[in-house]
């Protein structure tokens, strides 16, 4: 394996690179120092297949997603024009075919990028050395591929890969279990507690009358049970658990080499869950940096149709598609729009003359610093939820669809603004997949593991829910279940290692 | 330069080649399975191959879009019963089917190794010679659209410095007629070995299009391993009734027709096509005969006449696949049986559906011959 060969960037890109870079710093976008690399389009698709990697553990799904990419340029379906990297310094590709032109749209894009990774309160947590990481990675499993044989390696790997997306994206904001040194200091307190507070505090000649020895050892006794009780009654996990590799890792009966590469897929799932998380922003905001600098300052009299061209390409709208750029774009303008009008706060809420609120400018200008405010804090959910507004639903012609299953299409089922916006929230809460949780690994007593399905409308695809539950049963070795929804049903579906079984609870 | 995806996609496609050999016997049975076949390689779609993970169905799914339309108007197909949802915002569209590009010779190998059939010793190897011109030298004259460019090109550059015309600031290098090299061919003579194939079917009336699809899969087959163990392979086709023609491949398996039937009229034919086109020292002859077994009572005497005089003598392998047909009677396959002990190149099979197909092409090809 040979890493991709160093080039020198071409003079004038690197011309381009240094003229936007300055711009984008005279606007106030912050970002790691950004290397640009140029490669030809087999190169960016491997890139692409690796999520921005030169290097990735072997893995087949690699093949499949650069198959799919070099496919679908070759018969002109697609192209990707650039890709960006999270970690310090930034890396960037440039695809080796593009027009100068279209290089400095996508460099002015990649700032955006950049400053985004940099400064959105999500990608605080991501190692931005991931570069390093992932090689070391791919170094771990090539060596446990070298001894163990790489097809028990690919078998688990594709096991841990059926289960990646079950982690708790909010777990690196949040602390959820207490630290041993938490344990230690509330197991002090209760001791002392159960000491004194038993008995009233009384003088010692009254101390047989006021706490009678009966009544205190009853009172024990009692207590005993009741903590006897709760032992007894202690479900495992104390409490449903989100972090399913993280419970997989803790208590799945796994060899070293295994639980190394199950850390190794929950690591990487944690490091990629905040560009999931932030998609809609993290391209509009790029997308509204390279609009700007590229209208104000970057085109060229030549340049000018191609941009447009392009441009429009990545903000067109399909009817059954949401395009995050598009979405993000324009509300970032919005906001920007709003902010500099004053069109929020109390007054302007409670305002109803339409004539008014459109017309309402109080010439604020507050705009491009709210914005810069917004991209620090907010992740797509709270972005929604705070900014959409119903004028912006309506100039922008957004409606809700939902599955017809009697005609098997999907149809406009709302323009109305508040199904709109719960709509799009809940298609953008946990990217839209189902939450699942632990909720018992020693089920009936016998070590089986327990999941739910946070039934929240949706149903579960079955055949995946069947596939994913034999490759769960392949780490844990004991029987597995899911409690989900089926057909308006509370339903158990079951494998224990050589069939299915579904039953209605 | 060697990129640490190629490994990755090497795999890939090791893994769905392993799916094509895994399901083989399906892809055998179903003709519509299928895909594309060119003229190398044939594509064949395999179900998608991915990682599955806990996702939403598409009951219940839903999604947030722009543009114009009424409530109520539908934008978009769902995608059946068991279809990907699409319930979350800008993802990918759902998933789909991928088709693996195999070669001939690799699915002629899979059937092999399936069937577990011999490889085919070819007769007449030295007596057919083929000439092929193959450019593999260079001359100093020859029409532009053969010339060498880079040798050209070269030499042009070598007498340039050579004579010191040679400017590296200015570095312009103008090739003369005599620096001009062209491509130039050499004839040679391969031996090659050479099978026709002629394939013969019963359309009379009481085939019906069920039979002639079981046909038209079980050639494929047939075809498929044959072009594998020979260089060159010649087809033709015959149909008959009660009278027979020869005809091309699309109208072999498109003809119907109606009225009785008498195969060694077919026979009559294919005798003619082998001595017209195809002498027996040079070629690797077979006949494959597919009939419902309906024949005119009194043509069988002349059928086994011409068949064991001409056509056995003469071929690799003489085979004779009876489909099971509602209205035929079956009886020419007892015919054949008065005979099938004194020719070892006679190989009878009965169809009798589909799924027979498999267990038909390893009667046939299992003989190694």
């Amino acid at each position: 394996m040979t890493q991709l060969a160093a080039r020198p960037l071409p003079a004038e890109i690197r011309a381009a690179q240094d003229d936007i870079e300055a711009r984008a710093r005279s606007y106030g976008l912050d970002f790691f120092p950004t290397i640009f690399e140029v490669v030809d389009y087999e190169e960016m698709s491997m890139l692409a297949a690796f999520g921005g990697f030169p290097v990735r553990y072997p893995h087949w799904r690699f093949g499949a997603e650069y198959d799919e990419l070099t496919k679908g340029y070759a018969y002109g379906l697609q192209k990707i024009y650039e890709m960006v990297i999270n970690t310090d310094p930034c890396y960037a590709y440039l695809l080796a075919a593009n027009a100068l032109g279209d290089q400095k749209l996508v460099i002015a894009h990649v700032y955006g990028h950049c400053d985004f990774f940099k400064n959105n309160a999500w990608f605080a947590p991501t190692n931005r050395r991931m570069l390093d990481e992932m090689a070391n990675h791919a170094a771990r499993v090539n060596r446990y591929c070298d001894r163990f044989g790489s097809d028990a390696v690919e078998l688990f790997i594709d096991a841990c890969l059926s289960l990646e997306d079950l982690i708790d994206p909010h777990a690196p904001h949040i602390k959820r279990l207490p630290t041993p040194e938490d344990e230690r200091a509330s197991k002090k307190s209760k001791d002392e507690e159960s000491k004194y507070d038993l008995k009233f505090p009384s003088k010692g000649y009254m101390d047989s009358f006021i706490n009678p020895p009966e009544v205190i050892e009853r009172q024990s006794r009692e207590r005993q049970q009741k903590q006897q009780e709760k032992e007894d009654n202690r479900s495992f996990p104390e409490e449903p658990m989100r972090d399913v590799l993280l419970f997989l890792l803790e208590h799945a009966p796994l060899k070293d080499w295994q639980r190394d590469i199950l850390a190794i897929v929950r690591d990487e799932a944690y490091y990629f869950a905040p560009q999931g998380q932030t998609k809609i922003m993290n391209e509009g905001w790029a997308s509204y940096w390279h609009s700007t600098i590229m209208t104000r300052h970057g085109l060229t009299d030549a340049e000018v149709v191609d941009y447009a061209d392009h441009h429009s390409g990545t903000m067109a709208t399909s009817a059954n598609r949401l395009n995050p750029y598009k979405l993000g774009i324009e509300l970032f303008r919005d906001i920007e729009e709003r902010w500099n009008k004053g069109q929020f706060g109390a007054e302007y809420e409670e305002c109803d003359d339409l004539a008014a609120k459109e017309k309402w400018d109080k010439g604020l200008g507050l705009g491009r610093e709210k914005i810069f405010d917004v991209r620090r804090i907010h992740n797509d959910v709270t972005f929604i939820d705070s900014f959409l507004t119903p004028e912006f639903c309506i100039k922008h012609k957004f409606f809700s669809f939902a599955y017809n299953d009697q005609s098997n299409y999907y149809e406009i089922v709302s323009r109305d603004f508040p199904q709109i916006k719960q709509q799009l929230l809940n298609s953008l809460t946990n990217h839209g997949r189902p939450f699942m949780y632990v909720v018992d690994g020693n089920y009936r007593n016998r070590g089986e593991l327990f999941l739910k399905h946070k039934y929240q409308g949706v149903e579960l695809k079955l055949d995946y829910a069947r596939d994913t539950l034999a490759n769960l049963q392949r780490l844990w070795l004991r029987p597995v279940h899911v409690e989900t929804i089926v057909d308006d049903k509370p339903t158990i579906i079951s494998f224990d290692g050589s069939q299915h079984e579904i039953k209605q609870k | 330069m060697a990129r640490s995806i190629d490994r990755d996609l090497g795999r890939f496609k090791q893994i769905l080649r392993g799916k094509v050999r895994e399901n083989l016997r399906k892809y055998i049975t179903h003709g519509e399975m299928i895909g594309r076949t060119g003229r190398e390689l044939v594509s064949i779609p395999v179900p998608a191959i991915d990682i599955p993970h806990f996702r939403h169905g598409q009951k219940g799914s839903g999604g947030v879009a722009q543009g114009e339309g009424d409530v109520g108007q539908p934008i978009g197909k769902g995608q059946g019963q068991d279809g990907d949802g699409q319930g979350q915002a800008g993802d990918q569209p759902g998933s789909h089917i991928r088709e693996v590009e195999i070669s001939f010779e690799e699915l002629a190998d899979m059937l092999g190794e399936a069937l577990e059939l011999p490889r085919i010793e070819p007769k007449g190897k030295d007596s057919l010679e083929s000439r092929k011109d193959r450019y593999t030298s260079i001359r100093q004259t020859g029409p532009d659209s053969l010339r060498h460019f880079k040798r050209t090109f070269k030499r042009a550059l070598k007498r340039q410095v050579t004579l010191d015309n040679y400017n590296y600031e200015n570095p312009v290098v103008i090739p003369m007629r005599e620096d001009e090299r062209f491509r130039s061919w050499k004839t040679v003579t391969e031996p090659e070995s050479n099978a026709a194939v002629i394939y013969i079917m019963d359309v009379s009336g009481s085939m019906t299009d069920d039979q002639k699809e079981i046909v038209r899969m079980e050639s494929f087959w047939i075809d498929t391993w044959l072009k594998r163990q020979y260089d060159g392979v010649q087809r033709r086709y015959i149909v008959h009734d009660a009278a027979a023609h020869e005809v091309d491949e699309d109208t072999f398996y498109r003809t119907r027709e109606s009225g009785g039937t008498r195969i060694s009229s077919a026979y009559q034919v294919a005798w003619q096509i082998i001595t017209r086109d195809f002498p027996p020292s040079d070629w690797n002859i077979y006949c494959f005969q597919f009939s419902d077994g309906d024949n005119w009572g009194e043509d069988n005497e002349s059928c086994l006449k011409t068949l064991t005089a001409n056509l056995l003598p003469c071929s690799n392998l003489f085979c004779y696949g009876q489909v099971e047909s509602p209205y035929g009677s079956g009886d020419y396959i007892r015919e054949l049986r008065k005979v099938v002990d004194k020719f070892d190149n006679l190989i009878l099979s009965e169809i009798e559906g589909k799924e027979a197909i498999y267990d038909s092409i390893k009667e046939f090809l299992g003989t190694g011959k």
